[in-house]
């Protein structure tokens, strides 16, 4: 990817090759001899929000986190826009390069200036020249509406603007596919809505998301598909309005009521 | 495996499972030795070349050492020839007997043979004191506090020194040596230290301007300079500072040196630990009415103690460690005892000087080993504590 | 009536010895006098007490003739001409090479180490553990002693040294080196580091200011090798090896050529920077681990590979944590390195407060001088510390 091709689709998410941005098939994954996830099938298409709910210790997190091979796979594939998923760097570099994702915990680097969090990759991954970063990061920095902190640290911004700053920095890659694990679980209640605003205009554009959260409010507004797992596998898979309203299998009955109010 | 109708998963916008998935065993090359050998250590060419370096290097060392401390070494005999290599003995490896005769001295020292049970009873009342403070079950630990710093100091003073008027024969400081000197020199640093690094520690967070400055200066001074010099110092000088008649003895002076070096150090881990109290226990301290002493005593302190007890243990071993400094000053240490009992030229032979040194490092090893075990549990009870 | 305000309640009147204020100052007047009291009465006793021993006072040793040699001497100095203060300055460059070259050596060590604890290659991890663990719990001196006694005294004497091609012969007398010695044309040897270093410093600069505006990163590590160490070769070679040196050539008696160098300052070196590599090692662990998991994490989503990935986010973070401390073994390396007294090598604290006080007897005089050079010494390196501090420490709100 050269630097004229990503100043053209500044606002615009990277366009898929294919059809399916990803793929997981009868995906299995260990730890020692915990079967985290267990025969994980899922198909999302390009421009589908997917909402990932489950109780703690269901494995949703390593399941996306698999796709971006943070976590290592033992069974089954994973394919991101038709690349698949191993032990092949050159190809994993390449994932990474059209995968965004947002932390729980944030991640920023706190000995570089919210501007410098979000230049790292491009100047070191796409080589892109300083300014022409420096251009994109404050786009994506106002698309986040915090364009006036750009030189501070991150150790400075609240929770919330930390974590909207983490979502300007994945998108300056210009990912065709974002991940968020948990995104608003560690922050303080008043700070949760700015976040999630900021996830909605970004499904507004159009771009591929698949989000681990417990925020339902959320997931009515925004998602295509809710995906609900528990003991490493799907249990129950929907569209909103049926998923809240008629759920199905005894668990997800259980976990909606303990979490809906 | 077998799909029916509703296990698949489909692309489709709804998808209910019918049957639950037990949980499976990992594929055979995840798990085993193999796997484990395979990841981690022959994962990578560099890994690879790690791995059989490091073998050939423990190949090599480790037989060596069991031959040097076991299989070659000599067990029985009297004197240098037994140590010597001979044509069906050529290669020799510890002197052990050359140990066995000499341990009287390494443990005692100089101590006057009939007078030795004083210090195996000191020894004795030692480890009472020690385990009564540090096993966290034992009951009346107040109780063991004040047996450890104040009894204890006064009983084997009279014990170790003397004291005709109850019948105990004096015993002059120059005839004690080896692990009697070091334990005594350790024990004194230790119980003196902590009441003084307290104080210390207090006096450089207080208000007073005085008595701030005073406390920052001895323990940056005292902190800045090497231990020699300050044992130096204590040696040379204290005899100037007295008045004749009251001019300490060697030991006594070493025991000041390092008395004062190891306050300094203690006073900065015990401020770390004050520092480490939140300002709310000071507050509820005084708003209920209890005055600087009290709430130092039954507030604050224990609980800043607590906490740096792994701090504290970790400065009681590297002091521990500072106890062989004494040897400089003219003290018979255990260290000086071997020293000095290994250019014995009764047991004169290439292996001696090794064995002797296998001797103090054993013993060291030992000690310090135990100490940071300790530390190390304790950090992780205060660490489970603390987590709710 | 006076006035329409109601009367003002007056804060009750403090009875003074009750008064914090007051019992502060008394507390410290009593202190102070107390601790003036001990020094005069010290002074007192120290002044009586040497005059009866009829020691001198004053620095005016410090002009006297030595009259003793000195083993390792870097700068001039002759028993028969140079005075104890030339001595002090003798002992003082000797204690800041073998802490200098210590520190050196201790800090590669340390890190190789460090790093090694956290790989994951189970053995290296043990290995590298077992070292810190052995080390960091045996006594220095022990260590020393070892090292002198047992490993370089245990040497071959001089008819059986060991000679290692290269031109390096190991006996009990010391290890002995090769000397460079200068001939023509070394200016053009010097030039061309000079030119060397300086153009890869240029070069770095260059390149970050190219990649900041196209982009493309410049092949840096490869052109540093070349201009460091590519250059001063190829100048050494034209200009027809212009540094020769003289070798070590065993005697019947004795070794002539080539630099002597003591056992005693080797077995100094190697303990020393053994020991506080051990602690290097367990600073240097601590900072890596101190950088959180998530931020390589997040790194690598992004696209970063390893290798970048440690030097930008985990290196920087490490090292904020790693400096302090390790700034502390330095120091305790300097200090330690005091226990040369032990073995015989002639540094500050060997010649001065060992040879010098026994000559003239001047305890007070001679030790404060000593003291105060390790202080000097600490506290600026603390100053500098806290400086470095300050300056990097993570912007909070």
């Amino acid at each position: 990817m050269t630097a004229d091709e990503n100043s053209g689709s500044l606002l615009k998410p990277g366009r898929l090759r294919t059809e399916t941005a990803v793929e997981l098939i009868e995906l299995n994954k260990w730890y020692g001899d915990f079967h985290v996830l267990r025969d994980i099938n899922l198909k999302v298409r390009g421009g589908e929000r997917i909402v990932i709910c489950g109780p703690s210790g269901s494995g949703k997190s390593t399941m996306i986190r698999c796709i971006n091979r943070l976590e290592e796979h033992q069974g089954g594939q994973i394919f991101v826009d038709g690349v698949e998923v191993t032990a092949d760097l050159k190809k994993i570099d390449e994932i990474r390069r059209e995968v965004g994702m947002v932390f729980q915990h944030f991640n920023l680097f706190p000995h570089l200036t919210v501007l410098e969090n979000c230049t790292l990759a491009p100047i070191w991954v796409r080589k892109m020249p300083k300014s022409e970063a420096e251009e994109v990061a404050l786009h994506y920095l106002t698309r986040v509406k915090i364009p006036e902190q750009a030189n501070k640290y991150p150790g400075q911004l609240s929770g919330g603007q930390q974590q909207r700053v983490a979502i300007a920095r994945a998108l300056c890659m210009n990912p065709k596919i974002m991940l968020f694990d948990e995104p608003t679980s560690a922050l303080d209640p008043e700070m949760v809505k700015e976040v999630l605003e900021t996830m909605v205009a970004l499904a507004h554009d159009g771009m591929t998301m698949l989000v681990v959260t417990h925020e339902m409010g959320f997931a009515r507004q925004v998602a295509n598909r809710i995906v609900f797992m528990d003991e490493g596998q799907i249990v129950e898979a929907n569209v909103p309005e049926e998923f809240f309203a008629h759920p199905q299998h005894e668990r997800t009955k259980l976990f909606l009521s303990q979490i809906l109010r | 495996m077998s799909m029916a109708e509703g296990d698949l998963a489909v692309a489709e916008m709804a998808f209910v499972r019918r049957a639950t998935i037990a949980p499976r065993r990992p594929p055979a090359a995840m798990t085993g030795p193999i796997a484990w050998l395979r990841a981690n250590l022959l994962s990578t060419p560099f890994n690879i070349a790690l791995t059989v370096l490091i073998m050939l290097l423990l190949a090599w060392a480790i037989p060596e050492i069991l031959r040097f401390l076991v299989i070659d070494a000599v067990w029985s005999g009297n004197d240098r020839d037994a140590c010597l290599w001979t044509v069906q003995h050529r290669e020799i490896g510890a002197c052990w007997p050359f140990v066995w005769e000499r341990l009287p001295y390494f443990i005692y020292g100089s101590y006057p043979i009939p007078q030795r049970w004083r210090v195996d009873v000191f020894f004795l009342m030692l480890a009472v004191g020690v385990v009564w403070l540090l096993w966290l079950k034992a009951p009346r630990r107040d109780l063991g506090a004040i047996y450890f710093f104040i009894v204890l100091p006064v009983v084997s003073y009279i014990l170790l020194t003397g004291w005709s008027a109850i019948g105990l024969e004096p015993v002059d400081t120059v005839l004690w040596g080896g692990v009697l000197v070091t334990i005594v020199v350790a024990s004194v640093g230790i119980v003196f230290s902590l009441p003084l690094g307290i104080i210390l520690a207090l006096g450089r967070r207080s208000r007073m301007p005085v008595v701030r400055t005073l406390s920052v200066i001895f323990i940056e001074f005292v902190r800045g300079v090497p231990l020699i010099t300050v044992l130096f110092m204590a040696g040379v000088m204290l005899p100037l500072f007295v008045p004749e008649q009251y001019s300490p003895d060697k030991l006594v002076r070493a025991l000041v040196g390092i008395a004062i070096f190891a306050s300094a150090y203690m006073a900065e881990v015990v401020r770390a630990g004050l520092q480490a109290i939140p300002r709310g226990q000071y507050e509820g301290a005084m708003a209920v009415g209890l005055g600087y002493a009290q709430m130092m005593r039954l507030v604050v302190l224990p609980q800043a103690l607590t906490v740096t007890i792994p701090n504290i243990v970790n400065t009681y071993i590297g002091l521990f460690k500072d106890t062989t400094l004494v040897f400089i000053v003219g003290i018979f240490d255990l260290l000086r005892t071997i020293e000095v009992a290994r250019i014995d030229p009764k047991w004169a032979t290439p292996v001696t000087s090794t064995t002797g040194y296998a001797v103090a490092a054993i013993f060291y090893v030992v000690f310090c080993y135990g100490m940071s075990r300790y530390a190390r549990a304790m950090e992780m009870r205060l660490a489970k504590g603390g987590r709710r | 009536m006076p006035s329409d305000l109601p009367a003002q309640p007056r804060p009750a009147r403090v009875v003074f010895y009750n008064d914090p204020k007051v019992r502060s100052i008394a507390y410290q007047l009593v202190l102070c006098t107390v601790v003036a009291l001990l020094v005069y009465g010290a002074a007192r006793n120290a002044i009586d007490n040497l005059a009866r021993a009829q020691i001198a006072s004053g620095f005016g040793f410090w002009n006297q003739t030595a009259g003793f040699d000195i083993s390792q001497t870097l700068i001039e100095y002759s028993s028969r001409g140079s005075t104890y203060g030339r001595a002090f300055w003798v002992g003082l460059l000797n204690t800041l090479l073998v802490a200098g070259l210590g520190i050196v050596f201790a800090t590669i060590i340390g890190f190789i180490v460090g790093i090694s604890r956290l790989s994951s290659n189970w053995l290296l991890a043990k290995a590298a553990g077992g070292y810190v663990e052995i080390i960091r719990n045996l006594p220095l001196l022990l260590q020393l002693l070892f090292w002198y006694n047992a490993v370089l005294k245990a040497l071959p004497d001089l008819r059986e040294s060991i000679v290692i091609p290269g031109g390096l012969i190991l006996n009990n007398r010391g290890f002995f080196l090769p000397l460079p010695v200068l001939k023509g044309g070394v200016g053009f040897f010097e030039l061309s580091l000079l030119v060397g270093v300086g153009g890869a410093i240029a070069f770095y600069v260059w390149a970050r200011k190219r990649q900041e505006r196209t982009g493309q990163r410049p092949p840096v590590l490869a052109v540093t090798l070349l201009l460091v160490i590519g250059l001063p070769l190829a100048v050494f070679a034209i200009v027809g090896r212009p540094i020769g040196f003289e070798f070590p050539q065993a005697g019947r008696f004795n070794i002539a050529g080539g630099i002597e160098v003591l056992p005693e300052f080797v077995a100094l070196l190697f303990g020393l920077s053994i020991y506080t590599a051990a602690f290097i090692a367990e600073v240097v662990r601590a900072g890596i681990l101190a950088v959180s998991r998530g931020q390589s994490e997040a790194a690598y989503s992004l696209g970063l590979r390893p290798g970048p990935t440690q030097r930008l986010i985990v290196v920087p973070q490490a090292m904020r944590v790693i400096i302090p401390p390790l700034t502390s073994q330095y120091l305790n390396l300097t200090k330690n390195s005091s226990l040369a007294v032990a073995i015989g090598y002639p540094d500050l604290v060997q010649v001065f407060t060992g040879t010098v006080l026994n000559q003239t007897g001047q305890a007070v005089e001679v030790v404060a001088i000593t003291m105060l050079v390790y202080l000097v010494i600490s506290l600026v390196t603390s100053l500098l510390m806290n400086l470095y501090n300050r300056r990097m420490a993570l912007v909070d709100r």
